[in-house]
Parts: C-alpha cells; sequence; structure tokens
C-alpha cells in the first residue's frame, strides 16, 4: 500500500505530507528560541550597571562562521535545485559542499568554545583580579589544600567592572603578560564556562543548541547525500521532496544564526 | 511556503545583517570592515536577483 500525499499536495492543505510536517516543527523551534532570545532579553536589561559584558567574543570568528551558513544555506538550495532538473551529479557536488561547510562551522565553533574554557579569572585575597588564558598549573596546584601556583596569560584588574567591557579604551590598551599567582592568595577561581556568569550560560545554551541542530542537520544532510541518495533510482520526485524539506530546516537553523550572531558579538 | 520562499526571506535578512554590520563597523571606528559589509550586502542584493531569476519556474508555495 502507497502512503498518500508523499508527493503530491493535499488539496485541503496545499502540501506534502513532510512539507507539512517539517513547518510545524519549525514553528515549534520557533517557540524553542524564541523563549530562549527572550531569556537572553530579560538577563540583558536586568544587569547591574556595568556588568554586561561587551567584546567577549571574537567577531572575526563569528563573521567567518556567519560566511560559512550562508554560503550553506545557497548550496543546501542548489541541492534542490539540482534534484529539480534532475542533475544529480550536480546535487552530489552541492550537498557535499554543504556538509563540509557545516563541519568547518562546528570546528571553528569548538575552537571558541576551547578558548572560553581556558579563559580564567580569578579572585584574589586582596580584592584584585587575575583574568587570561591558562598558561599552565604547577604539578602540585591544589586550590582546596592551597598548594602550587598557577600561571595566566592576561592581566591583573583592580574591579571586576574593568574585564567587562573589553572594547573599551583601557582594555584595548592594557597590556598582557604572563602572571603567575600562588593558591594560597586565590580567594575563588573559574573558567569562562556556562557557570562563570548570566552572559556565558546564556551564549553557552543558546549557541550551543544552536550548535546541537547544525549537528543534527549534518547528519541527515549527509545521510540524503549518502546511503539515503539510494532513493533517487527508485523515486527521484520523492527524493527531491526531502531535500526540499532538509533545505527549510537547514535555512531555518542559519536565520537563527543571523539573529545570533549580532546580538551576541557585536551588542 | 517553498525553500525557494523561504530562500527569499533568508537573503532579505542576510541583506538586512550586511548593513547591520556595516553601521556597526563604521560606529566601531573600522571603516575596512564596514565599506567591505557593504560590498556584502550588495552582492547578495545581487546574488538574490540572481537566484530569481535561475528559479523563475519553481513555485513560492
Amino acid at each position: 500500500m502507497d502512503i498518500p500525499y508523499t508527493i503530491e499536495s493535499r488539496p485541503d492543505t496545499g502540501l506534502y505530507n513532510a512539507k507539512l510536517g517539517i513547518w510545524l516543527f519549525l514553528a515549534s523551534e520557533v517557540m524553542l528560541f524564541g523563549g530562549l532570545f527572550s531569556a537572553y532579553v530579560l538577563l540583558r536589561v536586568g544587569a547591574a550597571p556595568g556588568m554586561w559584558p561587551h567584546g567577549w567574543l571574537n567577531v572575526t570568528l563569528g563573521t567567518i562562521n556567519t560566511l560559512l551558513l550562508a554560503l550553506s544555506a545557497i548550496t543546501t538550495l542548489l541541492a534542490w535545485a539540482a534534484c529539480k532538473v534532475r542533475d544529480f551529479t550536480k546535487f552530489k557536488i552541492f550537498h557535499g559542499c554543504t556538509i563540509l561547510l557545516a563541519l568547518s562551522f562546528l570546528t571553528i565553533k569548538s575552537f571558541e568554545y576551547h578558548d572560553k574554557l581556558i579563559h580564567y579569572e580569578i579572585k584574589l585575597n586582596n580584592g584584585t583580579f587575575a583574568d587570561g588564558h591558562l598558561v599552565e598549573k604547577s604539578p602540585d596546584f591544589d586550590l582546596a589544600k592551597k598548594t602550587g601556583t598557577v600561571t595566566l596569560h592576561g592581566r591583573i584588574a583592580t574591579d571586576e567592572k574593568d574585564l567587562m567591557d573589553l572594547r573599551s579604551p583601557e582594555a584595548k590598551s592594557a597590556k598582557l603578560d604572563e602572571v603567575t599567582v600562588a593558591a594560597t592568595d586565590i580567594k575563588s577561581m573559574g573558567n569562562y564556562g556556562p557557570r562563570h556568569n548570566t552572559f556565558t550560560a546564556i551564549y553557552f545554551t543558546l549557541t550551543g543548541l544552536h550548535a546541537l541542530h547544525i549537528f543534527g542537520g549534518t547528519v541527515v544532510i549527509f545521510y540524503f547525500w549518502g546511503p539515503g541518495s539510494r532513493m533517487w533510482k527508485t523515486d527521484p520526485e520523492r527524493f527531491t521532496n526531502r531535500i526540499e524539506v532538509s533545505g527549510l530546516f537547514w535555512h531555518f537553523v542559519d536565520l537563527v544564526w543571523i539573529f545570533l550572531f549580532p546580538v551576541l558579538y557585536l551588542t | 511556503m517553498s525553500l525557494k520562499a523561504f530562500h527569499l526571506i533568508f537573503v532579505t535578512l542576510l541583506t538586512a545583517l550586511s548593513f547591520g554590520c556595516a553601521a556597526w563597523a563604521f560606529q566601531s571606528g573600522s571603516v575596512f570592515w564596514g565599506v567591505t559589509a557593504i560590498v556584502a550586502g550588495i552582492f547578495v542584493i545581487v546574488y538574490g536577483i540572481y537566484f530569481l531569476k535561475k528559479l523563475k519556474k519553481i513555485s513560492y508555495l
């Protein structure tokens, strides 16, 4: 028995099954990301004056990632267009490009995460802050036992607010050097992971969820590019519809990034 | 809505992002990146027109 409306549109909805399904799914995705964006806005407007970070993220890497996703949206569309004109070779090329672009995006994102996870803020007993990227911890370093030392490539700040705006002239002119701190001088220490402050929490939540979507989309696209492409030989119309549906999901994920990039990287 | 229509929305927002980035770059004092973003925005518009012509026969629905 054949399942109806896998190729032709259903008269009452004007859509084939998979397209109706993906739009319902995308509607739920809009609510998910919409809620998180609302959380971002509320956290930001509720932050104490001078305590919301600026310039913490690498704009160059963010711009490269934006370009990669924009190009991947184009290659997805071209792959679908190639299916429409029955050019399977071009489909393979364009969808292969989409996979490579998506993997490049995830690689750059992982570099950005790594940069945040090796970036430490150390509150010292004298009330100042040592802030920078981890160079080394001495072999005997143990914060609980107060033994050993930790070395950062960064600077000492007298006020935590000085660490918030990295676009300020003072922050830009600050000289970075190696700072070694003894465990006995440390009051508290933590990296720029999700628990560091509300900005890093919402940054990791939003971009992590987005990266998971990229990963999931890449798996699906890879399936259609590889083993799933066998359907081309038996049912090219239905296969073309599948490519359109995966393309709709991919475009949604790219649209989310178009909002994420300015909100997180530029403001 | 077909992938064609969704792509059109994507291209429109990408254009807005490009010009928004240009404004941000000029405000930050980076003329080079501002001009680059404007050129990127124009390129996206040209691409949008090209893609609309290329996919003329495909439905928006």
